[in-house]
């Protein structure tokens, strides 16, 4: 077998000109540069100045938009009957912090989420699974949930008072259907669109059925499911809204319910404030998760 | 002998399909068709048929591949040498005909096709049996030069890496028979004669029977034992290069059968030696 001919690396003091230190460099030799005018210059990332870091930048608006909120109040743009302001909302929210009604209501709350995003995860999963790793279940699964899934399921919440009373159940039911969707929709389109390339080389290291599902299915539609996760979460606290409206005895519904009654602003704002920071803290797990799960993914993190 | 091969298809155009009880005692086929009295087959086809609907790609081809021999396979693009490969590696059993592999085979393809969910280490010894085997796969990726970049994610590695690393993953099975589709195919120039360079020495080194698809004459004649090439879905040409190795590109013999096989491939003026 011939071998190439060894590409020669150019003399030392030619290369110093191309990648010497740039504190090494005279001062005179940019000009020296003769027909670089119309070449743009590529700037180091590390040289990029950047005046202000971006945890600080990030906060700045909404930081602005709770002053225009505070000073609308202050001047009585919008009056304290119709609108508590930030500092009264606050100051509810530590009240009701302080005699534990908030904590109730956030567990139980919580617990009605939970349960419903697990039936609803499990359930639209696996039927996912199903449809996605087998012909018969797609036969069987898929025309049906496609089909269902353009009823609005917040339109179902009167036949779910019917079938299952003013419980927790309907509360639960509505969460997990909400929940069901988008999971379905995404882990098939995730099973489905593995790769075909893969699939085949990982038939040709001899991998059994279950260890093509295993360490080549589940795992390439896995971005997927994620995906479904993070979409269905957002759905399950909407769900959650919309069920604590049915005759809410107890939770976070049941507290916004109450001061609706007694036009308390400031605690039906309190209320928002948890659900809003309820649904971030999801958001955060699940992105932790994402970083977990998917370390092998080089991410584009913007610029 | 033929019949430690493994037959991999039930022949769908086969009058009588279902398990032939004869093939699973591993006994040959009613077909006739006799093995060879000499060494070991690592291939062995007969009448294989293979249509794309009206489109016969394959028709009634007939290989044998003697065990250990490195073959190449020439032809116009689209005259299904990528079917064949695909055939004897057991994805596509659309077929009719016999068709005779050994149980242990591997693949490479254009593509590394590497599973970028799991380190490189174990994109190597992903599929054996047991448990996932640091040292083996460390040996396989040390053979290949990669020893380092084992604990590294597949898309970190760069083209030519991802498919040394797809050599090791084929080359841990211990294959009988080794099937390369254009393994180079995307590689640059200079990378390229390395990558042939280390196929040439790993086969030397374990003597798997090799079936390599390429477009590149050259190349086909530095490595091979034998050269084959494809035309109107049969191997039309067969030709055995007797060459001591190393080879060298400038010898009259090479040239020579250079020029003979450029003709068969319909590349009349041969291009000219640098
Ligand atoms: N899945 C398929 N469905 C229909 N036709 C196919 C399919 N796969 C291959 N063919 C056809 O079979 C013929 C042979 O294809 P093949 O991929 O084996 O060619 P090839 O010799 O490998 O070509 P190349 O050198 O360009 O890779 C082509 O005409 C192609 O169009
Ligand atoms: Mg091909």
């Amino acid at each position: 077998m011939t071998s190439p001919a060894v590409v020669q690396a150019p003399p030392a003091e030619q290369r110093a000109v191309v990648d010497g230190p740039p504190v090494a460099r005279p001062a005179a030799l940019p000009e020296a540069r003769s027909g670089v005018a119309h070449l743009v210059p590529v700037v180091p990332s590390s040289t990029r100045r950047r005046t202000v870091p971006r945890w600080v930048r990030r906060p700045i608006g909404p930081l602005l938009l709770l002053l225009l909120w505070q000073v609308a109040v202050w001047t009585g743009t919008a009056g304290t009957d119709l609108l508590a302001s930030p500092a009264t909302v606050v100051r509810t929210l530590g009240h009701l912090t302080a005699d534990g009604e908030l904590g109730g209501a956030i567990a139980v709350s919580l617990e009605r989420v939970g349960k419903g995003i697990l039936i609803g995860g499990i359930a639209g999963i696996s039927l996912a699974l199903l449809a996605g790793l087998f012909r018969t279940g797609e036969d069987l699964i898929d025309a049906s949930v496609q089909m269902l899934r353009t009823v609005p399921f917040v339109g179902l919440i009167p036949l779910f008072i019917i079938w299952f009373g003013i419980g927790e159940t309907p509360k639960v039911a509505l969460v997990a259907l909400g929940v069901a969707f988008p999971l379905y929709l995404n882990t098939y389109a995730g099973v489905r669109n593995v790769d075909a390339g893969l699939v085949e080389a990982a038939r040709t290291l001899g991998l059994s059925r279950f260890g093509l599902i295993r360490h080549v299915i589940l795992p390439g539609a896995l971005p997927n499911v994620l995906v479904g996760v993070r979409y269905s979460l957002g759905i399950a606290w909407l769900a959650l809204v919309f069920a604590e409206q049915i005759n809410a005895n107890r939770g976070i519904g049941q507290l916004m319910m109450d001061a609706q009654e007694f036009q308390r602003t400031d605690v039906i704002l309190a209320c928002l404030v948890v659900y809003a920071f309820l649904g971030l803290a999801v958001d955060a797990i699940v992105r932790l998760l994402e970083r977990g799960l998917l370390s092998w993914r080089p991410a584009f993190s913007g610029s | 002998m033929a019949s430690s091969l493994q037959r991999i298809v039930t022949p769908v155009l086969d009058p009588e399909p279902g398990i032939d009880p004869a093939a699973e005692a591993g006994l040959e086929p009613a077909s006739g068709y006799r093995p060879p009295a000499d060494p070991r087959l690592a291939v062995s086809v007969r009448g294989l048929t293979r249509a794309f609907a009206s489109n016969t790609v394959i028709d009634r081809l007939d290989l044998d591949v003697p065990a250990g021999q490195f073959v190449v396979l020439l032809g116009a693009s689209g005259c299904g040498k990528s079917t064949l490969l695909r055939i004897l590696a057991d994805l596509d059993t659309e077929i009719g005909g016999d068709v005779r592999v050994p149980a242990r085979r591997a693949v490479a393809f254009q593509s590394p096709r590497l599973l970028p969910w799991k380190r490189v280490w174990r994109n190597v010894v992903l599929g054996l049996p047991g448990r996932p085997d640091r040292a083996r796969a460390a040996a396989a990726l040390a053979e290949v030069g990669l020893e380092a970049r084992a604990e590294a994610w597949p898309k970190t590695l760069s083209g030519g890496e991802a498919q040394r690393t797809s050599l090791a993953r084929a080359l841990v099975r211990e294959p009988e028979l080794l099937l390369l589709d254009e393994p180079f195919g995307a590689l640059d120039a200079l990378t390229r004669l390395k990558a042939q360079d280390l196929v040439w020495r790993l086969w030397r080194r374990h003597r798997p029977a090799v079936l390599l698809v390429t477009h590149d004459v050259e190349e086909a004649l530095l490595l091979a034992d034998r050269a084959l090439v494809m035309k109107d879905g049969v191997i039309a040409h067969s030709v055995d290069v007797d060459l001591s190795r190393p080879r060298d590109v400038g010898d009259p013999t090479f040239l020579a059968l250079r020029a003979d096989l450029l003709g068969r491939l319909g590349v009349d003026a041969p291009r000219s030696v640098a």
